[in-house]
């Protein structure tokens, strides 16, 4: 005779949409009260935006000049052209955190409490990649408050609604990057390694400080660099729905390495294909 | 069959591991490894550091997909319905796995939604599971102020709020004192008796054994002799379980089970 309960364990339960969408909402609930909890994370992620706005962008206002290019129709002042740029910076490094803290939660052993949840492991690395994203939409926004005091707004208040889905995308591509990377490193303490082989390529070889036009005249080859660097599209994507515009090949480029990126990382997170399968006590 | 639904007949098995084998790379970690837990029954793996216990854990735990042989947990394989298989199942893994930054209820709430268990119902069971283990007045307490022996009684807790029938727990008593081990263990033992729990118990601490347990010994990724105490004590040519499993770990041999 078979116990009830033993019998009870034979039937399968499935899993519904309520389930996924309760799963999906603490992950992200999670996150937001980690970051709330580090202000010192919230502080230095306004800070360094804020630092490139005040400081470098004043700075090299009369140095360098920006003709009109799409989606401006007028000359800008050089603090405008970079905003765009400053927005994915902090995504870029709010990915990058993400992936601090997840190669810090693996090492901890707090990775295994998400990991060991029944649900998909695609399902449960796309809801750290939302709540990611979802974080580093809190950072911008509160970046564009401090600029809109400093009068940097795009030309209508509608661009702080139209931005928001380029936002996303962004978000999302930044995080599926720093999940990759963190699946490939090994140990905190190389992390460094990503500041130097990620962050600073990324960020200064795209438009974000400079048009590409410009880019071009000093070197044609840094100029394809930065056209291969997703990075670019990203500001690029940012820059024109800030202006209410849709920039379509920028689009295709971020969503398409979104795409690639967490396909990656999702193949380097699987238990059966992955590389962490082979690190003993990963 | 991926979809079907286990046959009950075959179901006298919590947790039944078949041929299981694992590499680092070219080092051997596990060596067709096969045991099962029956279920409502309290399974001792017992093993020297490096026996391959942890690795066992990440395989049930489809932490990593095991190279051969296969897992299944009530009935359903890890790898083909690991989302049957692992809402059926709680861990306490050795290494501690609470958010230290967050209390007790947050990681309560968090590990809730981690398996689809609503706001409400989980903050019910939370602290339905903290008033058993005498940590009610504590749920808004940081984990970080805890002891190590609280820590650890949190996380057993933890790992119930999803009602699995089978918990694996990974030396769960290492670091702690006496008092702590010995509370600990009570409780486990208890969930066995009262809520029909299936346990795996890994541990190389031969007093956690008792007399009435089942026993897997596990030596450098083999599986040495399994079976209830008296019989591996009995086969060992022991007096008791300590001098059975040092002979064993001694030589180094398959046992009955290695057959």
């Amino acid at each position: 005779m078979i116990n009830p309960a033993v019998s009870a364990c034979a039937t399968k339960k499935g899993f519904g949409l309520a389930e996924y969408a309760i799963c999906l909402n603490g992950v992200v609930w999670r996150e937001a009260l980690r970051f709330l909890h580090q202000r010192e994370r919230f502080v230095s992620a306004l800070v360094r935006p804020l630092v490139w706005l005040f400081i470098f962008a004043a700075g090299f206002r009369s140095v360098l000049g920006v003709s009109i290019i799409p989606p401006y129709d007028t000359y800008v002042l050089y603090e405008v052209y970079i905003t765009p740029g400053l927005m994915a910076m902090i995504q870029l490094f709010n990915g990058m955190q993400s992936s601090l803290s997840m190669v810090y939660d693996r090492e901890m052993g707090n990775m295994r409490t998400l990991l060991v949840s029944p649900l998909p492991r695609w399902f449960l690395l796309t809801s750290r990649l939302v709540a990611g994203a979802s974080v580093s939409l809190l950072q911008v926004y509160a970046f564009l408050l401090v600029a809109y005091a400093w009068e940097i707004e795009p030309p209508s208040l509608w661009g702080y609604l139209t931005v928001l889905p380029a936002l996303v995308l962004s978000g999302l591509m930044f995080g599926a990057l720093g999940m990759l990377l963190s699946s490939l490193i090994k140990q905190l303490e190389n992390f460094a390694g990503v500041m130097n082989f990620v962050i600073f390529p990324m960020f200064f070889a795209s438009s974000a400080l400079y048009p590409l036009w410009r880019v071009k005249e000093g070197s044609p080859w840094l100029a394809f660099f930065c056209e291969l660097n997703p990075f670019t599209h990203a500001v690029e994507l940012i820059r024109f729905a800030f202006y209410q515009q849709l920039n379509l090949g920028a689009l295709a480029v971020t969503m398409g390495a979104t795409i690639v990126f967490l396909g990656a990382a999702i193949t380097a997170y699987d238990p059966s294909r992955g590389m962490l399968m082979r690190r003993e006590g990963a | 069959m991926p979809d079907d639904e286990p046959p009950l007949a075959a179901l006298t098995a919590a947790l039944e591991i078949a041929g299981v084998s694992h590499r680092y790379g070219k080092r051997l970690a596990l060596d067709d490894v096969s045991l099962s837990v029956r279920p409502a029954s309290f399974c001792v793996l017992l093993g020297l550091n490096g026996a391959g216990k942890s690795t066992l854990f990440s395989l049930i735990t489809r932490l990593y997909a095991a190279q051969s042989g296969k897992i299944k947990i009530f009935g359903w394989d890890v790898s083909r319905d690991s989302g049957e298989a692992l809402r059926r199942l709680g861990v306490v893994f050795q290494a501690r796995t609470l958010d230290l930054d967050l209390s007790i209820a947050q990681n309560f709430a968090y590990h809730a939604a981690l398996h689809g268990v609503g706001a409400r119902e989980g903050r019910a069971r939370a602290e339905a599971l903290l008033a058993q283990i005498g940590m009610a007045d504590r749920a808004g307490d940081k984990v970080r102020s805890l002891s190590g022996g609280q820590m650890r009684r949190v996380e057993i807790a933890r790992a119930l709020l999803h009602r699995p029938s089978m918990l694996l727990l990974d030396e769960p008593t290492v670091g702690l004192d006496v008092k702590a081990r010995a509370d600990i263990l009570h409780h486990v033992r208890g969930l066995v008796a009262q809520e029909g729990v299936g346990v795996l118990w890994a541990t190389h601490l031969i007093d956690e054994v008792a007399g009435s347990d089942d026993v897997v010994v596990l030596h450098l990724g083999r599986l040495l002799d399994k079976g209830n105490v008296g019989e591996v004590v009995a086969r060992a040519g022991a007096d008791d379980i300590a001098a059975a499993f040092a002979k064993l770990t001694e030589a180094g041999a398959p046992g009955e089970a290695g057959r």
